[in-house]
């Protein structure tokens, strides 16, 4: 009996192994073939119908505009495919379609840090110069769309940070919005003694994407870089560190509030509008917010924007916003080259901004009277985003971000010195861009 | 007290009895009891104050969602009717959770009952080899089934052609993973509680072991039976990342996966008065059952515990 | 009663001289047996059997990463390394800070989870234990104190996380009543703090649970001859209440052990992903996945794996832990020494019972 037993326990193992190996067998080697997304060998006139994936339309624009295609195409209908509204989440939903070669997402909406690793997996079809010119697009957008060289997507919606300031507190003192550190400095010590608990400036300084922004800025601003034009990290230098320092110093003085290390856009936006803060770094979205007259908003009609600041001039915001591509294994090609183009159309753009508030990446919008009229912050955030710089585009976009966050939270936390913070991070950096 | 015969003077009337058998109520005793009450009390604080805070914080005015006072002023229902907004969907989702819930339950009854019934009865050679691999279910961490899981359901795999993406069967068979050894174990823990003599009896009277199993245990193990399945019900009710994967559509989110999504109108602000009242509205209707039903999951939770 | 295998204790096995009376209820089983649970069987094997093997495989595999200078693009297919996505921590550590000094971020995160496990288990074993104690002795208010016992288990624990943070928040009511401004969301110590509390918060009432189902088993009458004996409540607790808990509270705390081994939700959700003070296994897995790197996502998840059944048989070997209580194999266990005993002593060969009756009583 003990035989049996032991013979069956055999046969299990032996099973178990077994079956190993036939999954080892159905391997794949691996293999220099690149998907087919190269510009050649892609069929341009397939036309039929199409999906469009992005987050939730939060702002409620896009049923109004793909009603407007799908009247005008009756036999290219496009339908609308709601992604979570988390970006990470997105970002996987994605990700999972490419790497199954599945063209269920025909078009996508790409956050713009995701463009290269995207392209560079071969998620993205590549879009001819020849098929798709990008005259009138905001030039930052268009490099947030670029990837060795090649288009991979058209940009869709921008992005900029802007400086809220409590414009009733400056005007009483006779100040201007600051330009530069020092004068948002100035500018706290001569208002502050009078206002009880309210601090300086807060930004977002959470351990997640937006500190990456908020650090990118004061590098930036500071007059350094992450990584340069060709691609090879410089974050190593005096400049960067001095942005570093500054935020770091920031919180040592309480400039910055204390708990402002554990703030994301939303408590920094609460805690404005609540009247704490005196400087605030935000997206445009608090605008309206914060202009609200129910009562939420303690700041209504007291406040206006103003372009970053910077530390000798002024600042450098970073780029944001989305890019429109087209998976390279989706069928009816034609169809969604024409629709991105609909997308990135002024038409279309001006009506995203009208009614959902998201910047335009047409340089022509921005200087339209009319809009500036409707949106009080339009000519800053135009502003912002002509000069705003992408962050570090990477393959590996995820494990840089998360080296550049590692090293600054540290360094809010005190656990590390700015400059051996950065000289870490130079040497991750190296290691990840390689 | 000896039941030899004393002398009457030393015999014991009734009254003196009662009154020296009493429990002798001193200091000590009265400290206790209230160290007991204030214990109690403490208890249901400790269980209930954050729940407390989650009601509270849903009755504020929407763009109060942070406040701390302790009893909103005003107190507002704004935030209810919000949840149920169209652009959320939460209708759905709650439609969607009881679907999946109550088939998931049913499924792994029905297969539970019969596998309860071998553990608990049959001599087999692999009993604790099938009762190991029970446990050992539950001893995976998430993810490592998640991935292969959804490889599998979406037709990543040429062996398994199909895409069950955004379906019902794709949110009910991953939950089977941990659904079923879940039932199996509680339910074989349930008839093992009940006397074989009592199947032996009905054999004795003529019945087979199935005709027994059917007539006399089931009926005396339903409450077993039952308190497996409001365990596995509430279990489903709360599972969140196999109804995150599978459930990517707005109509196919569960309830939990609905809330983890909500957010207001710039995709950056956070209605938190939103997610409380939407946190209550999922958990009221489980504490309400639980309420009814305590008795039943107290010893469902510990039968597997007690012999 | 008579079994089907004919095994004795006296050595020498006698003639069967007759058809061996069928015990309907327990005899030959084998194949009914198999037929009821094979469904069971089935649907494990195919929504857990084949995910595990299917991470087996990935583990010994590598996703190419390496972009073409040329192209730009990055080559399809995997390698087979075999190991290395194991052995891949010894040669390129991934440093990073956590609460236990610089370390290699997956060995970071095994300590994390290490002390969860003990703390939060600690802790919520001392309060459940006590809430039981408490309400065994209470008269009057028992149903409406479990019954708020059960709102920790109902509520989901995506809400719970939720409800947490905002409890937790810089500004929120957590602060509040402390009068302080603790950052508990931070990446220090006050996050591992706050996922403790948060997580004892849930679980310490279904450990109270179980243990005051284990109390009531006892009789009042033990502890009456004990006071009459002069033994105080501290000895009472120790002498009799402990060891008549013990089976149950063991079970009940080895199951919570795997479940806080394996947690995720909690940090995930309250805290946020990138926090090393507080990153587990399962969001390092689950991390790796998210960039790609399946291989090594895999590779961590079955490391994590293997420690949790570690962990678990040293609980069965240590503390005696009953998981599987079935009185037929514990019967079984102790026939087969017996009958090893025997057959060392008079140096014969055994054959070894494989079962015994399920009834009960049949000691053999």
């Amino acid at each position: 009996m003990s035989h049996a037993r032991t013979t069956r326990r055999v046969l299990a193992a032996a099973a178990t192994f077994g079956a190993l190996l036939v999954t080892a067998a159905c391997s794949s080697s691996a293999s220099p073939s690149a998907s087919g997304s190269a510009a050649g060998g892609v069929n341009w006139d397939e036309r039929g119908p199409i999906t469009y994936a992005q987050g939730k339309d939060t702002a409620g624009v896009w049923k109004g505009v793909l009603d407007q295609w799908n009247a005008a195409h009756p036999n290219e209908q496009v339908t609308f495919v709601e992604l979570s509204p988390e970006a990470d989440q997105q970002r996987a939903d994605m990700i999972k379609r490419g790497q199954a070669k599945s063209g269920e997402f025909s078009v996508m909406s790409v956050d713009v840090v995701w463009t290269s690793e995207f392209a560079a997996n071969g998620f993205l079809q590549e879009l001819p110069a020849d098929k798709f010119p990008t005259t009138g697009m905001l030039k930052s957008a268009v490099d947030a769309s670029t990837y060795f060289n090649k288009l991979y997507a058209y940009p869709q919606g921008s992005d900029g940070a802007m400086l809220y300031y409590r414009k009733d507190l400056l005007d009483k003192a006779g100040l201007q919005p600051p330009k530069t550190w020092d004068e948002m400095q100035a500018a706290c010590d001569k208002v502050l003694p009078d206002q009880k608990g309210m601090s300086c400036y807060a930004g977002q300084h959470q351990k997640y994407e937006g500190l990456t922004c908020n650090i990118a800025e004061a590098v930036n601003s500071a007059g350094g870089e992450f990584i340069t034009a060709d691609g090879k990290p410089a974050v190593n230098t005096p400049e960067a560190i001095a942005g570093l320092q500054w935020m770091v110093d920031g919180f040592k003085t309480g400039m910055i509030p204390a708990d402002a290390i554990t703030w994301k856009e939303e408590e920094g936006r609460q805690a404005f509008q609540d009247g704490k803060l005196l400087f605030h770094r935000n997206w445009p979205y608090v605008w309206n917010l914060a202009s609200k007259t129910d009562g939420s908003s303690k700041v209504a009609g007291k406040f206006a924007v103003a372009p970053l600041p910077g530390k000798t001039g002024p600042g450098v915001s970073t780029l944001g916003g989305h890019n429109i591509g087209i998976s390279a294994f989706t069928k009816n090609k034609g169809t969604a080259g024409d629709f991105i183009k609909f997308i990135a159309s002024e038409p279309i753009q001006k009506t995203f901004l009208e009614k959902g508030s998201l910047a335009p990446i047409l340089e022509s919008l921005y200087a339209d009277p009319a809009l500036n009229k409707q949106f009080p912050y339009l000519s800053t955030l135009g502003e912002s985003i002509k000069t705003a710089k992408a962050r570090p585009k990477a393959v590996k976009y995820g494990d840089v971000t998360l080296a550049i966050q590692d090293a600054t939270y540290s360094a809010l936390q005190k656990q590390v010195e700015p400059a051996a913070a950065f000289g870490d991070l130079q040497t991750k950096l190296e290691g990840l861009l390689k | 007290m000896t039941t030899a015969t004393a002398p009457a003077s030393a015999r014991v009337t009734a009254e003196e009895l009662a009154v020296l058998t009493k429990p002798r109520r001193g200091g000590k005793y009265w400290v206790s009891q209230i160290g007991i009450i204030l214990g109690m009390a403490f208890i249901v604080l400790y269980c209930v104050l954050p729940f407390y805070w989650m009601i509270v914080s849903s009755l504020r005015l929407p763009t109060e969602g942070r406040d701390t006072t302790f009893w909103p002023d005003p107190v507002s229902f704004e935030n209810y009717p919000t949840v149920f907004d169209p652009n959320n969907g939460f209708g759905r989702a709650l439609l969607n959770s009881l679907i999946v819930s109550l088939t998931t339950t049913l499924l792994t009854l029905l297969l539970g009952i019969l596998g309860a019934y071998a553990l608990a009865r049959l001599r087999f050679w692999a009993k604790g080899l099938v009762l190991s691999i029970i446990i050992a279910c539950s001893m995976f961490p998430g993810i490592t089934l998640l991935i292969p899981l959804f490889k599998m359901f979406t037709g990543a795999y040429s062996w398994m052609p199909i895409n069950w993406m955004n379906t019902y069967q794709a949110l009910i068979i991953p939950s089977l993973s941990f659904g079923l050894p879940l039932a199996v174990w509680n339910l074989t823990a349930f008839f093992r509680q009940l006397p074989v003599e009592l199947e032996q009896a009905a054999m004795v009277d003529g019945c087979t072991p199935g005709q027994a199993f059917r007539k006399i245990i089931l009926p005396l193990a339903a409450p077993g039976v039952f308190t497996t399945a409001i365990i596995t019900f509430i279990a489903v009710w709360n599972e969140f990342m196999i109804a995150l994967t599978f459930g990517t559509r707005q109509d196919m989110y569960t309830a939990v996966v609905s809330i983890s999504k909500f957010t207001g109108a710039y995709g950056y602000d956070t209605p938190w008065g939103t997610i409380m009242a939407a946190g209550v509205l999922i958990t009221v209707p489980l504490i309400i059952g639980v309420l009814i039903f305590q008795r039943r999951i107290v010893a469902g939770l510990t039968a597997g515990g007690v012999k | 009663m008579s079994q089907g295998t004919a095994t004795t204790l006296a050595g020498n096995t006698p003639p069967i001289t007759r058809k061996p009376k069928k015990n309907l209820l327990s005899d030959g089983q084998g194949t009914l047996a198999a037929i009821l649970i094979s469904p069971t069987m089935l649907v494990i094997l195919f929504v857990v059997g084949i995910p595990i093997l299917l991470s087996l495989r990935e583990s010994v595999f590598l996703k190419a990463t390496a972009v073409d200078p040329v192209t730009g693009l990055i080559p399809e297919g995997e390698s087979f390394v075999g190991l290395g996505n194991f052995t891949d921590i010894f040669n390129n550590p991934q440093v990073v800070q956590g609460a236990w000094g610089p370390m290699d971020r997956l060995v970071n995160s095994f300590v994390n989870v290490t002390f969860f496990t003990v703390v939060c288990v600690v802790l919520e074993t001392i309060l459940g234990v006590a809430m039981a104690l408490i309400m065994a002795r209470a008269f009057r208010g028992k149903g409406f104190v479990r019954a708020a016992i059960l709102i920790p288990w109902a509520i989901p624990t995506v809400v719970s996380a939720r409800m947490w943070g905002l409890i937790f928040d810089s500004n929120g009511v957590m602060n509040a009543i402390l009068g302080q401004k603790i950052l508990w969301l931070a990446d220090n110590s006050y996050s591992q703090m706050a996922i403790v509390i948060a997580d004892v918060w849930k679980t310490a009432p279904f450990i109270g649970l179980l243990t005051l189902a284990g109390l009531q088993t006892i009789p009042a009458d033990v502890y009456e001859a004990a006071r009459v004996d002069g033994a105080n409540a501290w000895q009472q607790f120790v002498r009799i209440t402990l060891p008549m808990v013990k089976p149950a509270l063991v079970v009940a705390v080895l199951f919570r052990t795997l479940d806080t081994m394996r947690m995720f939700d909690l940090p995930w959700a309250m805290v946020g992903p990138g926090k090393y003070y507080v990153e587990t296994t399962s969001i390092l897995a689950y991390v790796e996945n998210n960039q790609l790197r399946y291989g090594s996502a895999a590779a961590y998840s079955l490391v994590l794996f293997a420690y949790i059944v570690v962990v678990a048989f040293l609980f069965v070997k240590l503390l005696g832990a009953d998981v599987i209580g079935d009185d037929e194999s514990r019967a079984l266990t102790a026939q087969r020494k017996r009958q090893k005993e025997l057959a060392k002593a008079s140096n014969q060969k055994v054959k070894l019972a494989r079962s015994t009756i399920t009834s009960g009583e049949g000691q053999s």
